[in-house]
């Protein structure tokens, strides 16, 4: 009896650990919710132009936008900040503020991936603020460290003239450009594209700040677990800086800083994401 | 033994002595009492609390106020357009001058009672007095110097170590601290002993003259509106109807993009107007009765024009009587302690 009872005992226990280990692998249920547990996540900015990879100074091998003209791209860098997470039950997870402005620059691949840390969980929404909030504009220097340094290695991020973040650069040549004032007077045929404009300080002005939401279930939710490192991989495509829904002409509009039609360029700006798919 | 410890006591006196007599330092910092709000002017506006004015930060300040590694060949300083015996702007000159003999656009506007300033520059875009220094260093035509390549170079000359160390604690040289010691210094540019700061505040009996005391009753009937006492500005922007210069200077529109800001230009103080010709955003007028003259006959009608001077006459009807005693009264605002202060000057 006492050794049925104990065998029986044994089964049991075997078939149930099983039983568990077999669901842990198939279903990884999500673990619950700690925000005093974080884990390593983080979110590539795969830069890309169309069907093809960001390559700077591609001069012999333009890049062609919807009107037809060819480009080349010499300098791109932007400003992501703001990332939130959400699960599909409801729990969002807002990063800490001081370590969630990123720069990410064309020409050191290294600054794709903006590294965070958000508790365990299953995330399959994305939400980040393309630029520097107005919050952060308007704080006290001593409070713009790191990349938002106005003065740090990436010197032309920042509009001393008129206080404020350029959220998003773009430089680069084309052919389509003229050599008139409507154009490239100094025949170097280059485009300028600075966007920035949080709001304003006193009075309200053009406010550039956008803000991007993901849905991360059809490419892949993110796993966040403390023993390995879940990544979101997003395609950027500067393409759509000219072929968004507020399409324009590089030759039209060469030069585009602060003004009014920067907010057409802004508005493109928040198209320009794609969920590619999750490493978990 | 006695002998001895007489020598001992002897070369302590001595010691004393010497440290008596090598320390104007020590004198100097008993003699600094930081920022001080003159007892006629109204709540200052910067936010003292992010950065404490202490001795060593001034000192700090203003050493670098001074230093012409601020700009891409080391050859201009702040003060180099800010000038002290100016009053802190660059006499003389209608637009500033800065490197390479390039031109800007804007005439120097003086560094003085800042800690008031809610907006700077003469078409604002500038809402920080911390941010401020960013603007003309990375000028093309002023210092056209990048603000990382200054800390470089701050860097590499040893007596900024000890002089951050000392300000801020540790010798780490960043651009919060280097913004935050620019604007101690320029907070320290306090403009309040003119003759009509001691009158208003019942010093020593100072009173107008007739011609002074009637020419402030003018002033604040026609000019008091705008540019308001104690500060002689209500730091607004406003279009005076000076008419577009040739280079259409839009003013405040340039920051703000706001159609009705344009051809606004920020309200200058009136204080020490004798040390500060030309007047203007653009430094059009070579003297007061020049100015005076424009608002009593020049005025034109721009887009924005101030309702002020766009009534049944335009502008401000000024007899010859009352240029006179505006004048007169105007004279009173001029502050030679200001211009002369040795703790603001370049050591």
């Amino acid at each position: 009896m006492n050794t049925y009872k104990k065998f029986i005992h044994i089964i049991t226990s075997i078939i149930l650990a099983l039983a568990i280990s077999a669901c842990s692998k198939k279903s990884d249920p999500a673990p619950s919710f700690d925000e005093s547990k974080l884990a390593h996540f983080s979110i590539e900015f795969d830069n890309i132009v169309g069907e093809r990879t960001l390559v700077l100074d591609n001069v012999n091998n333009l890049y062609t936008n919807a009107k037809g003209e060819k480009f080349s791209i010499s300098t791109l860098q932007y400003f992501i900040s703001n990332v939130k997470l959400s699960t599909s039950t409801g729990e969002t997870y807002t990063v800490n503020q001081d370590s969630s402005y990123f720069l990410i620059k064309g020409a050191d691949r290294s600054t794709r991936f903006t590294k965070m840390r958000v508790p365990e969980g299953d995330y399959s929404k994305l939400t980040f603020t393309i630029g520097v909030d107005s919050l952060r504009s308007t704080m006290d220097i001593s409070k713009r460290t790191g990349v938002l340094d106005p003065a740090s290695g990436h010197a032309g991020m920042y509009w001393g003239w008129n206080s404020g973040y350029i959220f998003f650069k773009l430089e680069g040549n084309s052919p389509s450009i003229s050599d008139d004032v409507n154009g490239d007077p100094t025949g170097n045929k280059k485009f300028r594209y600075h966007i920035g404009g949080f709001g304003g300080y006193s009075s309200p002005t053009i406010n550039n700040v956008k803000t991007v939401t993901i849905d991360l279930t059809t490419a892949g939710v993110a796993k966040v677990r403390s023993d390995r490192q879940s990544n979101v991989h997003l395609f950027v495509d500067i393409m759509k800086v000219f072929n968004g829904s507020k399409a324009f002409s590089i030759a039209e509009h060469p030069s585009v800083m602060f003004s009014q039609f920067s907010t057409n360029v802004a508005q493109n700006l928040t198209e320009m994401f794609r969920h590619d798919h999750t490493e978990n | 033994m006695n002998r001895k410890h007489l020598s001992v006591l002897f070369f302590m006196a001595v010691f004393v002595i010497a440290c008596k007599k090598g320390s104007p330092i020590i004198n100097e910092i008993e003699k600094f009492v930081g920022f001080q709000k003159p007892a006629n002017f109204p709540e200052p506006v910067y936010n003292f609390a992010n950065n404490p004015i202490t001795k060593d930060g001034v000192v700090l300040g203003r050493t670098l106020f001074y230093d012409g590694r601020l700009s891409r060949d080391n050859t201009i300083s702040c003060g180099s357009c800010h000038i002290q015996s100016s009053a802190f702007t660059q006499h003389g000159h209608d637009v500033s001058h800065g490197i390479d003999d390039r031109l800007g656009i804007r005439n120097s506007p003086p560094i003085m009672n800042l800690a008031w300033n809610k907006a700077f520059m003469w078409g604002g875009g500038i809402y920080d007095l911390d941010l401020q220094p960013f603007a003309p260093i990375t000028a093309h035509e002023e210092m056209d110097e990048s603000v990382e390549n200054v800390m470089v170079k701050l860097r590499q000359t040893p007596k900024y170590a000890d002089l951050f160390k000392k300000a801020f604690g540790s010798p780490d040289i960043t651009t919060a601290r280097f913004m935050k010691a620019l604007s101690q210094f320029m907070l320290m540019c306090v403009s309040s002993n003119s003759k009509y700061d001691k009158v208003m505040r019942k010093e020593n009996g100072a009173s107008f003259t007739t011609d002074e005391m009637e020419g402030y009753a003018v002033f604040k009937n026609k000019c008091g509106t705008c540019h308001t006492e104690s500060l002689f500005t209500d730091g607004s922007f406003r279009n005076n109807g000076l008419g577009i210069s040739t280079l259409n200077d839009k003013g405040l529109f340039d920051a703000t993009l706001i159609e009705t800001d344009k051809y606004k230009f920020k309200v200058p103080s009136l204080r020490n107007l004798k040390y500060t010709a030309p007047y203007m955003h653009d430094g059009r007028f070579l003297s007061l009765n020049g100015v005076l003259e424009h608002y009593n006959s020049e005025v034109i009608t721009t887009q924005n024009l101030d309702p002020l001077l766009n009534g049944n006459r335009k502008g401000i009807a000024l007899s010859a009587t009352e240029k006179v005693k505006i004048t007169a009264f105007l004279n009173t605002l001029n502050d030679e302690e200001f211009i002369k202060n040795p703790l603001l000057a370049e050591q």
